[in-house]
């Protein structure tokens, strides 16, 4: 019965991952990260992506101050930002969230708030959906550990 | 990994404003072996090669770079302005400087290069990178 647990549950995580890369969510890159994790590094890609996900948060809320607060946007300071969440997703493998800033900054250097409010609202929705699948990840690896160790 | 670290580690400083980059930048070199030092931006860097006018209180052989990594696109001092400092300095202009940048900009690069850098990867840097 616990075999059965453990295989099922590596058919729901690699599932999910294959859902994943199939909607562009995530790239090759995420899996350069796991080969980064072994013995002596054994949560890396769970510790990567929590300070992704620290870092993002912080960004996304000062973008959406910037747009929204006060009647004149900082676009040079927006773009400052875009760069850096557009450098730390591709280097996480988050690739839709990497196109999509990618389209945000271009608004910004036109100026275009419209635009640039579009983008960001479909930032933060990107943004929410790949942490909710990562968690939900992250969740079904840490059961099949301690399933594999239970039936070992 | 595996692999045997000899006693002979590059001690590489790593130069970039995004902590995700650095964390992942600091576990590749140290996979290959070599010692890292992190740093936010370009000041830092600087202050750390003890270019900065300010004498750093550890002797320079400890700390002793043998390669610069550094992010191309920074607030403040971008990657671009730091090589040249480097490159200008006769105390660090041996040390090479590898640019990093999530863009593949021709100009860009071939500007880096002119200006001295050993080598321009695109982001997102792999262990087959490094």
């Amino acid at each position: 019965m616990l075999g059965f647990r453990v295989e099922r549950l590596w058919a729901d995580m690699t599932g999910l991952l294959a859902l994943l890369f199939h909607q562009g969510v995530l790239d090759e890159q995420f899996l350069e990260l796991q080969q980064l994790q072994d013995e002596s590094s054994p949560n890396f890609v769970l510790e990567v992506f929590n300070i992704y996900f620290h870092e993002a948060e912080k960004l996304l809320r000062s973008l959406r101050s910037l747009l929204v607060d006060g009647e004149f946007s900082d676009y040079k300071k927006m773009r400052i930002h875009l760069n850096l969440l557009i450098g730390s997703s591709s280097t996480i493998g988050a690739k839709r969230i990497r196109n999509v800033c990618i389209v945000f900054r271009t608004a910004s250097d036109q100026n275009n708030k419209i635009g640039c409010l579009r983008a960001l609202e479909l930032l933060e929705y990107e943004y929410c959906y790949l942490k909710n699948k990562l968690h939900e990840l992250f969740q079904i690896e840490q059961q099949r550990i301690l399933a594999a160790a239970i039936r070992e | 990994m595996g692999l045997e670290c000899s006693s002979q580690e590059l001690h590489v400083l790593a130069v970039d404003d995004s902590l995700v980059d650095r964390k992942v930048i600091e576990r590749l070199l140290k996979i290959s072996c070599c010692k890292v030092t992190a740093v936010e931006s370009g000041r830092r860097a600087l202050q750390y090669l003890g270019l900065d006018g300010e004498r750093s209180s550890v002797g320079f052989d400890e700390l002793k770079v043998n390669l610069i990594m550094t992010d191309y696109s920074m607030p403040g001092m971008t990657g671009y302005e730091l090589l040249k400092k480097i490159k200008g300095s006769s105390k660090l202009r041996e040390i090479p400087v590898v640019i990093m940048s999530s863009e593949n900009v021709l100009a860009r690069i071939d500007r880096c290069l002119e200006e001295g850098a050993e080598d321009f990867l695109v982001k997102p840097v792999k262990l087959s990178d490094v």
